[in-house]
């Protein structure tokens, strides 16, 4: 069980990058609007030629 | 049954023949402002949205919302210079405020469509505090020809500048989640420890595998109190020092008490460590902050919405007749100013030169044009509708009637009575028993064993702690918020949906709520043997020429014949010719003029819009203010429900009666100014009934305000929309009567929520009290207590009814995923 020596202080390592990616995120305006970017990827047109869809068909 | 246009969700008049073919089949369109958008939006390929929107979108009323010159004054340097901000590259950025941005699926619609116009560098709309920002490159595209875009598809920009208040609340909503997510990570940590300690209790431990538990469990938890914890601990002392003892009191003394005691163990040796439970505590009590706080920047709003209802520019006079724009911070008292037509009136004035019909409804509620003639004075806000009029600025700013009003509307927020201050005195109430409980318990454990009055103070403490408690009103509010926006009424106050199930008396404002607000062709009278729809085909094409609102009650055709050199002549109508034939459109003198024909009396008084041509009159037009068609259906709905049922309008007494006769509602009132309308708000409410108004207009802002609770309708003007605590989508009334039963079913899993979890805590606290619960009992009591309470929440979430349209949650909701498990 010794492992846990080693195991958790690496997990808390993790922790902290994960509260620092946090962080970043909230910084750079990424949880400002919680609500759109959920759906938009519902809608299966994530790229951005689509206004010209018409063309390719 | 009538047909209801695909686009905006109305009726659509029995004599429009528009349509819009989708997935092969033609979809009914009500008029060609609906025509146009949804034209647009399929063009673009964007077709997506109507499958996401959660309900039909308001009608795109402003015909010219999509014309460049109307922007134009935004793509001056000395305009721009207070909201454009311009990096070292020249690329633009400024953020802008949209109307009728409700939704994700607006949001979606807008950044889709603005990003692949060339020029634009990026844009993020967000539908939570309904704005957008833009970046562009002004050398390749200018910011009205965006905006006019915007306008095209139904949505009216307006450019906001960066106020202090909106900053700071940005600041606030970022500090807060990242105490949220520092407390969230941090309690995860902890409990995956305390599991391992559970288990090393049971089935033996090695000490230094213990201890170090311990030592780790110290170290993700310290954060959490320190950091993530410490609005608590404020909010605390603040309580403290203003001697009002809150809830916040005995949660950072359970918090506080629990991590000290859980240090002291893990350094002294011990029992027991609590780093797993405070840390989950500090977690469900940030989390219902946030929910809170996201309610209270939606409030803020207000501000911004009323100082769009200005123009931020006026055209002044200079001493040779020159015109001069100039920003509105630039005017002084005394300054001349020109009002185009259709402009709206920079400040309160007098009228110097010409005279014209100002629209005032915005501000008094009154449907009729006023007449305005020199002398006579003017209200700055209002519209003028007739030929240009010169004024002199009587009053600038702070004197205005607009600021006098908002004054007003401050003043009535602030007096917002009822459920924030019973929910103080409960709290304090159960705040007092859990303090006096915890001291009584401690004293008479020192007596009997003094080692475990400390560990079961402590766990009195932390079992008491009102987890589930917090959890029953927020989870259910947030249930309950969800389904009745999937029905088309948006909460936007916290505490709105609480209030709105024990209302009794609602108070309709008329111009704009049981009406349209908008004139709509009430009565057609031929005078030809021209058939009424040929008559129409060329009323609404001479009329697509005019932008005087009389215009746009005529339907647009786009597949009609146009209209040729036509011209519109001011204060008569329009003038113009088509398939060879010379038309006029507009005062009955001024048409019977072009055919030499008489007009009867009764077309000269009334008000009548007529259509002639060269050898006679054809037909005439009544307009009027027409009932929304779910009016009647709506009141009988709030009538059958017990609720009484009033009109307070500013409008004139025969106009309000017309109305209450046909929607048989016995009490009314006329000619009412916000401040009377707020009296006899507050005579009601002194009654002791629970009133909920509805209403549209800037001068319901302060009744709004002063309400139990209020509702918008989405058409109406921006301010009362954000003043009120909720809007109904689509401005359909009908929404009320079906929010107002989810409002009941979400007040009774309230209460149901909160006798399951008082019952869990009443039970829980003289077990604890008297050390028989174990910290891994009390654990598990909490959890499956919170647990119930929210899936009895979630019952509410159920689709029983035939809602099916509503994909999204709206923008407001947006706590909700936090708080579900």
């Amino acid at each position: 069980m010794n492992v846990i020596f080693i195991s958790i202080p690496i997990s808390l390592i993790l922790v902290g990058v994960a509260v620092w990616a946090f962080f970043w995120a909230v910084r750079s305006g990424q949880y400002d609007d919680l609500d759109s970017p959920a759906y938009t990827v519902l809608s299966d047109d994530d790229d951005k030629k689509r206004p010209r869809k018409k063309d390719n068909r | 049954m009538t047909t209801t246009c695909y686009h905006c969700g109305d009726a659509v008049p029995a004599d429009c023949t528009l349509e819009i073919t989708v997935d092969d089949a033609p979809q009914p369109i009500c008029c060609s402002g609906c025509h146009a958008v949804a034209s647009m939006i399929f063009g673009a390929g964007l077709d997506d949205f109507y499958k996401f929107r959660p309900a039909p979108t308001g009608r795109p009323e402003d015909i010219s919302a999509g014309r460049v010159d109307r922007y134009a004054r935004f793509d001056e340097d000395r305009v721009q210079q207070d909201f454009v901000f311009r990096d070292n590259d020249g690329i633009c950025e400024a953020s802008l405020l949209i109307e009728g941005l409700y939704c994700t699926a607006c949001g979606w619609l807008i950044e889709r469509s603005l990003d692949g116009v060339p020029g634009i560098r990026e844009i993020r709309v967000n539908p939570a505090t309904g704005r957008a920002m833009l970046r562009w490159d002004p050398d390749q595209v200018h910011l009205s020809q965006l905006m006019a875009h915007m306008g095209r598809l139904g949505y009216q920009p307006h450019p906001v500048l960066a106020d202090a208040m909106a900053t700071q609340a940005n600041r606030e909503r970022r500090s807060a989640m990242r105490r949220l997510i520092v407390a969230g990570l941090g309690m995860m940590q902890a409990m995956m420890f305390a599991v391992a300690l559970y288990f090393g209790q049971y089935h033996g431990m090695d000490p230094d595998h213990m201890q170090f538990l311990r030592l780790v469990s110290m170290l993700v938890a310290t954060p959490v109190v320190l950091y993530a914890g410490l609005p608590i601990f404020l909010g605390a002392i603040r309580d403290l020092r203003n001697l009002r003892p809150g809830m916040d009191v005995p949660v950072s003394l359970a918090i506080g008490a629990g991590y000290f005691a859980s240090v002291w163990v893990t350094f002294m040796g011990g029992p027991e460590i609590y780093f797993d439970s405070i840390s989950m505590f500090t977690f469900f009590l940030l989390v219902a902050r946030y929910v809170e706080m996201a309610a209270r920047h939606r409030a803020n709003a207000t501000n911004d919405a009323l100082a769009r209802l200005v123009p931020d520019t006026a055209i002044r006079l200079g001493g040779d007749g020159g015109e001069e724009e100039v920003p509105l911070r630039d005017l002084s008292l005394g300054d001349r100013l020109l009002v185009r037509p259709g402009a709206t009136i920079p400040a309160d004035g007098t009228v110097l030169r010409g005279h014209g019909r100002v629209d005032e409804s915005m501000l008094t509620g009154e449907s009729d044009p006023q007449v305005r003639y020199a002398g006579s004075s003017v209200v700055g806000g209002s519209v003028n509708l007739g030929d240009s009029i010169e004024i002199r600025v009587d009053r600038l700013g702070q004197d205005t009637v607009v600021s006098h009003i908002s004054r007003l509307l401050r003043r009535a927020q602030a007096e917002r009575p009822g459920l924030a201050r019973l929910a103080d005195t409960v709290a304090r109430y159960f705040v007092s028993v859990v303090l006096v409980a915890a001291l009584t318990v401690f004293a008479v454990w020192w007596r009997i064993d003094p080692a475990m009055a400390f560990p079961v103070t402590l766990a009195m403490l932390v079992a008491t702690c009102p987890c589930a408690l917090s959890l029953a009103t927020p989870t259910a509010l947030a249930a309950g918020t969800n389904r009745m926006a999937s029905n088309g009424l948006l909460v936007t106050r916290g505490d709105a949906l609480e209030t709105l199930a024990k209302v009794n008396h609602v108070v309709l404002d008329k111009t704009g709520t049981l009406t349209e607000g908008r004139l709509g062709v009430v009565e057609v009278r031929r005078l030809s043997d021209c058939s009424d729809r040929q008559a129409l085909a060329i009323a609404s094409a001479l009329e697509h020429h005019s932008e005087h609102p009389l215009a746009r009650a005529f339907p647009r055709d786009p597949a009609g014949a146009p209209a040729e050199n036509a011209e519109v002549v001011r204060g008569a109508g329009v003038d113009g010719s088509i398939a060879g034939q010379r038309y006029r459109i507009g005062r009955p003198d001024w048409v019977a003029d072009l055919s030499g024909a008489g007009v009867s009396d009764e077309l000269a008084r009334g008000a009548w819009v007529v259509l002639g041509n060269e050898h006679g009159l054809l037909a005439a037009y009544r307009l009027a203010d027409r009932l929304r068609s779910d009016a009647a259906e709506t009141v009988a709905a709030l009538q059958a429900a017990g609720i009484d049922v009033e009109i307070a309008s500013g409008d004139a007494p025969s106009a309000v009666e017309g109305v209450a006769e046909r929607l048989s509602i016995r009490r009314w009132q006329a000619r009412m100014s916000p401040e009377q309308k707020l009296a006899r708000l507050r005579q009601i409410q002194a009654e002791g009934a629970v009133v909920l108004m509805v209403g549209d207009g800037i001068n319901d802002a302060p009744v709004l305000a002063g309400a139990n609770v209020s509702a918008a309708l989405n058409e109406g003007t921006a301010l009362a929309q954000t003043s009120a605590a909720m809007v109904l989508l689509g401005g359909r009334l009908r929404h009320l009567a079906d929010g107002l039963a989810t409002a009941r079913r979400t007040l009774r899993v309230i209460r149901q929520n909160l006798a399951l979890s008082a019952s869990y805590n009443a039970s829980v606290l003289p077990l604890a009290a008297m050390g028989l619960v174990p910290p891994w009992l009390a654990a598990i009591g909490m959890t499956l207590s919170s647990v119930v309470v929210v899936m009895n929440a979630r019952r509410l979430c159920g689709r029983d009814h035939a809602v099916g349209r509503c994909v999204l949650p709206p923008a407001n909701t947006r706590s909700q995923g936090v708080l579900q498990p």
